[in-house]
């Protein structure tokens, strides 16, 4: 089947010379990097039990947060999915709150309320990862209302899945955000598997952009392990946006390199396409080769940025597991009536 | 002294919070030009304007998540969902996120959405346009519940509910919108009356009735007959908010009579008046000189013969027969 979306524009858009200096060449690097590196703790930690509940790992996916946060700034806003935690650290999370909250420490971005699934901080535009798969979507397009109504220029970036563009609440919001023009980038990270049903299986079109034509709005489908691809689209998007030009859809195809969560086999997926992904479409290959090779960074670069963060991930493990468990007098706080 | 119908004192307290803070807006169907399916927002975008009397598709889950998204960004929006059975349209909205963000997010997010909506039968609409659901929500830790019985009630409560900081569900009723007989004295100024103090309608010392909502009218008409006919004094208390619940002012009226009789519209089985019984029980049993007695709709989908709906929902009959039997006057 033929793409509907405009290809085009994406086409066009990977020839133009943008000008991306080193510096957010190695930024963007580190933050993929860091993404890669605090969720294999992450599940390290998990295998060991000092963090339980769910868990739903973004490794193989963290082009798509990177290239896209680096295109917002501090001030504007993200609405984030249940596999989260890519999008919180490229929003500037700080790895020692994060932390603490995944072990449930009353120092965690939620004082311990939330977990995995629920890291929020609206002081740092993160209006929350969600346990509802689709269930962002609705809140993005309110946002995006007040962003409208404030009038600077203000956007929001709501990240979801591929299984949540089959939920009702996608078509709903779509829709809504595009008949008000609000300035929301709808990024759909398209892994292909919503737990362990094919894309290809629960899904009537080829592109999950393609559906952007019936909401009339720029639609893009872009290479999710390229940083840069996603950068530059994710761009125009949000230029778009601050413009009054209203929402876009991208669709980054993307691939997680674990299960659904670290339990999970994923034996719903070949040996081969799991080999292919791991080997051609990782992020962090995908951005080391071409800086490499550009001569932008050095082995040694590398070495020193992968010792840096190893350093910040072992100090915010090292501060979860110094905080003090939630005060059980205080637990209803902020829900005690009247 | 002015005397408004219970939509006006809506309509009024909405008008006044929007010309105080421009962050407060509506949304919803059919309000703008239409003036909302019962009128309510009539005359609203001649003042306002479309960005904040904003219509929007029949897209009811849509229509929470822009009021949970826009709260959580700085507004003060007021939703309002036509019928209160499209509430369950927007269940994920309403109660895995607006409930939760406030609690789940640590305290620091807020969300101080209003979601107003029409409940309740009595218009013949049958199933899907009838019910009285509010036992779903006051079940949910993180909202508030608020359903007046009368205009000056509906203003009040009504500012008091867009100046929360969190989600609150208010519930209004369509046969008290325009009929003539419930119009009160209202102030015309802004005033508030705070979520969580329940309200005695009708001071009494014979037995006291717990109702809600239109069945506080309904109660009030009742203790009248009872009073002519039988000489006995009912006691009418309206919690007015169900979650915040005032216990208090109703243990005190139970202390004062030793007889109570709870009534609702919605079903009997798993009703909010449910809620109340347990807590009378636990917190008066002592004082209480009868079983309580509750009265509520009967447990089916309201049905659209005029006959059946009459059976259905608590009449002035049903409540008087009722109440005889549990006085013991045959």
């Amino acid at each position: 089947m033929k793409s509907l979306s405009k290809k085009e524009n994406y086409d066009k858009m990977t020839v133009l010379n943008e000008n991306l200096t080193k510096e957010i060449q190695v930024e963007m690097l580190k933050k993929i990097i860091e993404i890669r590196r605090f969720e294999e703790r992450c599940i390290q930690l998990y295998q060991q039990a000092k963090i339980w509940g769910y868990l739903h790992p973004y490794i193989g996916e963290e082009a798509v947060a990177v290239g896209v946060c680096m295109a917002i700034g501090v001030k504007d806003y993200l609405v984030s999915t249940h596999r989260g935690h890519g999008h919180c650290i490229a929003k500037g999370a700080d790895l020692g709150k994060m932390m603490a909250e995944l072990f449930g420490k009353s120092t965690g971005y939620c004082k311990g309320r939330g977990g995995s699934m629920h890291i929020a901080d609206t002081e740092l535009g993160m209006l929350g990862a969600n346990g509802i798969v689709g269930g962002g979507i609705p809140i993005s397009v309110g946002a995006g209302f007040s962003c409208k109504m404030e009038g600077k220029g203000r956007v929001v970036v709501c990240f979801f899945g591929d299984g949540a563009a089959n939920n009702g609440v996608f078509h709903e919001s779509l829709n809504m955000a595009s008949i008000y023009k609000l300035p929301v980038i709808y990024v759909c990270e398209n892994n292909l598997y919503a737990i362990s049903m094919c894309v290809k299986d629960s899904t009537a079109c080829e592109n999950i952009a393609d559906r952007s034509l019936a909401y009339n709005m720029p639609g893009y489908t872009v290479d999710g392990s390229d940083v840069i691809e996603v950068y530059k689209i994710a761009k125009k998007a949000v230029e778009a946006a601050r413009a009054g030009k209203g929402p876009s859809l991208i669709e980054a195809k993307t691939y997680r390199f674990y299960g659904h969560h670290p339990n999970d086999p994923a034996e719903y997926r070949g040996k081969k396409e799991v080999e292919y992904y791991k080997k051609e479409k990782d992020p962090i290959l995908v951005l080391e080769n071409r800086l490499l090779k550009e001569k932008v960074i050095t082995r040694s670069d590398i070495e020193e940025i992968e010792r840096d963060i190893q350093k910040r991930i072992d100090e915010a493990v090292k501060f979860a597991e110094e905080s003090p468990e939630p005060e059980l007098e205080r637990f209803l706080e902020e829900i005690r009536e009247a | 002294m002015r005397k408004i119908t219970y939509l006006e004192a809506i309509r009024e307290a909405m008008q006044q919070m929007m010309r105080e803070d421009e962050n407060v807006y509506l949304l919803g169907e059919d309000i703008a030009e239409y003036g909302g399916a019962f009128g309510v927002t009539v005359g609203m975008l001649e003042e306002f304007g479309k960005e904040r009397i904003r219509n929007t598709p029949i897209s009811e889950a849509a229509i929470i998540g822009v009021g949970i998204g826009s709260a959580l960004t700085g507004m003060r929006p007021i939703a309002e969902i036509m019928f209160s059975d499209f509430m369950t349209i927007a269940m994920d909205q309403i109660v895995n996120q607006a409930a939760k963000i406030r609690y789940m997010f640590g305290g620091k997010a807020k969300v101080p959405l209003v979601i107003r909506t029409a409940g309740g039968g009595g218009t013949g609409a049958a199933a899907q346009h009838s019910q009285s659901l509010e036992a779903l929500f006051t079940h949910i830790p993180g909202l508030k519940v608020v359903m007046p019985s009368c205009p000056y009630d509906a203003k009040g409560l009504l500012i008091s509910s867009i100046l929360d900081d969190n989600p609150v569900i208010f519930i209004e009723h369509k046969l008290l919108y325009k009929n003539k007989k419930y119009m009160q004295h209202v102030p015309e100024e802004i005033y508030r009356i705070p979520l969580g103090k329940g309200d005695i309608k009708r001071e009494g010392r014979d037995i006291t009735i717990v109702a809600t909502s239109f069945m506080v009218q309904r109660s009030l008409e009742v203790a009248d007959i009872l009073e002519s006919e039988e000489g006995i004094d009912c006691e009418v208390v309206d919690p007015r908010t169900l979650r915040p619940l005032d216990m208090d002012i109703i243990i005190s009226s139970v202390k004062k009579t030793g007889k109570v009789v709870c009534i609702e519209e919605a079903c009997y089985f798993g009703g909010f008046m449910g809620e109340v019984v347990s807590q009378i029980v636990e917190k008066a049993f002592d004082y209480l000189d009868a079983p309580v007695l509750r009265i509520a709709g009967r447990d089916c989908p309201v049905p659209y013969s005029l006959v059946l709906e009459e059976e259905m929902i608590p009449s002035v009959g049903r409540i008087k027969k009722g109440m005889l039997d549990l006085l013991g006057r045959f």
